[in-house]
């Protein structure tokens, strides 16, 4: 276990002690007083560990390939931005534009997210990202979704807010999102249908949370207690009449 | 069904004296125009789009294309096109598409702009005898240059430079993705810009494997798709381009038309085959110049910091954007102007918005230079670039380089029929079925690009060494070397140039 203290280092200097520690093979890092730094995890490879304590700043684990990430408490923006494999865990509540275009591994968020989360995710085959989101989302949730999976479970107290914002995959074309309670239509962008999840989606749902539960300590009967909505395209080619040949 | 009152634009016709029905124009015509009719060939003209692929694999010479000669009354207001689109319309609901630049008629600074030549009082270069160096760097130069001496005496920089991009002639090859054009198109660019010592760039679309070894001559793109994108990719070539805009669709995303997404292309993509690849018109991750800058540092972290482009068509105020994009750490800005070319775009976006580029080479390399930060970044000037004229008027108005899309196009047969958004090109350029792709050797058309980048060269160092200059460096933003000929007071004042005569 590697220890790194980040109190009031510049970004570069931290991010690039981190990369050495992981080139010499650092199986397991600590970063300690983290307090806004950019691009921490920025297109890192390799299998390392890596907690994170304090508030990191935006561009976490951008492009990153493979390690996993821990947050002990809030982020920011763009976490996940372009992340090809790997997993980012977030204990507390993370901002706008997550995983845009992510490509592959997971993101696990235990509270609230912004606006534009999961905007043109992709998926081919087994290489295929996944976003959890513990709490309630912003407008804009899975635009332009073209591939993986996200979930949204709503499970703590929102004191009246909505489980998620306007144009709920807005022009989605690929991959599915579950929603953990019920969806108005009328939330939801035109190139969306919402139906009942059947087994295999529950299959899905199972495998999914069963390790998302477990990030955080959670009880998977609890959440799976409360029934999902599924949101698929309802056609790969939403835009296919727009334009005349 | 309703037969469409929108004219043929084109009328194919075969000389039957001459026909020998060998069904060649079946073959070759990816648009259906050409079917067997059991004693003759059959000819559904509404298909064509004189893209002369039929006309050049006939043995006999026995077709011929022509611009319908059935058209509307003539009327200098309502153009053919114009009642054309609307006929389209209406009966579609949808909005027309195009390919490659406008063809409107607007003014073209390029033909109203002359380069000096030297006449007895300072003497003109043979560049066949005489060195001329066309070699240029792309990339941040430092704003002042100190040596020093290292342990055996001898001199050399003090300080990094910043890394460069290191080209054999000011010309490389524009984005276009696999996907808007084929894999053998984009092999044909990558061996041409190894063979020439330039750049070929991917466009967004992904870099398939077959090109990784041709890695030092390219530069990877990161669109609003993120098409492609993983650390793999942004380390393979030798720069990375962050694509805001194209000056062919400033401002709008691009809709990569399902009928290009075969198997492969969507594999590149990671998207469902089948499907409109969607570009999002901004990058949601950029909503200002201060979010431009966290992406650009976000790649240099991921590699290692290597030089950073960002593409910008040019608008309006585009010479306040580069200065905000130099500021937030590019290392070039890529100036896409109103001629530029697109695989797919609304024709009314791409006649209507933006500026010709040489607006904006004169205005972005003004603000740069009244700024002081010039040196902070290379100006990469593209959209319509036809010749080694117009390269050498763009470098005088301020570019480092020029970049070239349809011209490179033209060299594998492309005959600018602009129905690239279709995926039927008989050519196998801007195509992705394999019938048709297979068409364009890599190496044979390769070949003939080499060509034209040699013959430009050849023209660019003739220009320099009649303007009795022996590098390229010295026609950068050396704008008192152009002349204007017939225009206003206010573009020669916004161009930096002189009227021919004074």
């Amino acid at each position: 276990m590697l220890e790194i203290d980040a109190k009031g280092a510049y970004y570069r200097d931290l991010n690039r002690q981190v990369r050495e520690a992981v080139a010499r093979g650092e199986k397991e890092i600590r970063l300690k007083n983290v307090n806004g730094q950019y691009y921490i995890g920025d297109g890192l490879r390799g299998a390392s560990v890596i907690t994170i304590e304090g508030v990191p700043g935006n561009d976490l684990a951008a492009f990153m390939d493979g390690p996993t990430l821990r947050v002990k408490g809030n982020a920011q923006d763009n976490i996940a931005n372009t992340m090809n494999s790997g997993k980012v865990i977030i204990e507390g509540n993370a901002g706008d534009v997550l995983g845009y275009g992510m490509r592959g591994g997971k993101l696990h968020i235990r509270g609230s997210v912004g606006y534009r989360v999961g905007i043109h995710m992709k998926g081919m085959k087994k290489q295929a990202p996944t976003i959890i989101v513990g709490g309630c989302a912003g407008d804009f949730f899975g635009e332009y979704m073209a591939g993986g999976v996200l979930i949204l479970l709503g499970l703590d107290d929102r004191d009246g807010a909505p489980l998620v914002g306007d144009y709920l995959g807005t022009g989605m074309h690929g991959g599915v999102i579950y929603v953990r309670g019920e969806v108005d239509k009328d939330i939801c962008g035109a190139e969306v249908g919402v139906m009942d999840p059947d087994d295999e989606d529950r299959k899905v749902l199972m495998e999914s949370l069963t390790e998302y539960c477990k990030d955080f300590g959670l009880e998977l009967e609890e959440v799976m207690k409360k029934g999902f909505k599924k949101l698929v395209p309802v056609s790969s080619r939403p835009y296919g009449n727009l334009y005349a040949y | 069904m309703f037969k469409s009152l929108a004219p043929p634009e084109y009328l194919a016709t075969i000389d039957r004296e001459k026909c020998i029905r060998c069904k060649r124009c079946i073959h070759n015509c990816g648009w259906g125009v050409y079917s067997w009719g059991g004693d003759r060939i059959q000819i559904n003209t509404s298909k064509c789009v004189k893209c002369l692929r039929c006309y050049h694999y006939c043995p006999e010479e026995a077709i011929e294309i022509q611009d319908n000669p059935t058209r509307f009354k003539q009327n200098a207001y309502w153009g053919f096109h114009q009642i054309r689109n609307i006929k389209r319309q209406a009966e579609t609901g949808g909005i027309p598409l195009t390919g490659m630049g406008s063809d409107l008629p607007y003014t073209i600074l390029f033909d109203n702009l002359l380069i000096d030549a030297c006449q007895v009082t300072n003497p003109s270069i043979d560049p066949l005898r005489e060195p001329m160096e066309l070699r240029t760097y792309l990339g941040k130069k430092p704003s002042s240059v100190a040596v020093e001496k290292d342990k055996s005496g001898r001199l050399r920089l003090k300080g990094k430079m910043p890394p460069q991009i290191k080209l054999e002639a000011p010309i490389i090859f524009s984005p276009m993705s696999f996907g808007s054009i084929s894999l053998n198109a984009q092999k044909v660019l990558a061996i041409a810009a190894r063979e020439c010592g330039i750049v070929m760039n991917t466009g967004e679309g992904g870099l398939h494997e077959d090109l990784y070894p041709y890695k030092d001559n390219i530069i990877v793109q990161v669109a609003s798709g993120r098409f492609g994108v993983n650390p793999d990719y942004l380390n393979a070539g030798v720069a990375v381009e962050i694509k805001i805009g194209q000056g062919a669709k400033p401002g709008i995303g691009g809709h990569l038309p399902g009928e290009k997404i075969p198997l492969e292309v969507a594999r590149a993509r990671m998207i469902p085959v089948g499907t409109d690849a969607l570009s999002p018109a901004p990058q949601h991750d950029i909503y200002s110049i201060e979010d431009l800058r966290q992406l650009i540092y976000a790649i240099k972290e991921a590699t290692d910091y290597k030089p950073v482009s960002v593409k910008i068509a040019a608008v309006h105020n585009v010479a306040a954007i580069a200065s905000g994009i130099v500021r937030a750490g590019a290392d070039i800005v890529y100036l896409d102007g109103f001629r530029g070319g697109t695989g797919a775009a609304p024709s009314i976006i791409r006649d209507h918005l933006g500026i010709p580029i040489e607006y904006a080479i004169a205005a972005v390399d003004d603000r740069l230079r009244q700024e002081g930060i010039r040196n902070e970044a290379s100006i990469i000037a593209a959209g319509g670039i036809r010749s080694s004229a117009d390269a050498a008027k763009a470098i005088a108005l301020g570019a480092d380089s020029v970049a070239i899309g349809t011209a490179a196009l033209i060299t594998m047969g492309c005959t600018t029929c602009g129905k690239c958004y279709t995926g039927n090109c008989s050519w196998g350029i801007t195509t992705q079925r394999p019938e048709l792709t297979v068409r364009l050797d890599p190496e044979v058309y390769a070949e003939r690009l080499i060509n034209l980048i040699h013959a430009w060269v050849h023209e660019l160092k003739e220009i320099l060494g009649a303007l009795g200059i022996n590098a390229v460096e010295s026609l950068r933003g050396n704008r008192e070397r152009l002349r204007g000929v017939g225009l206003d007071t206010q573009t020669l004042d916004i161009l930096g140039v002189k009227p021919a005569g004074r």
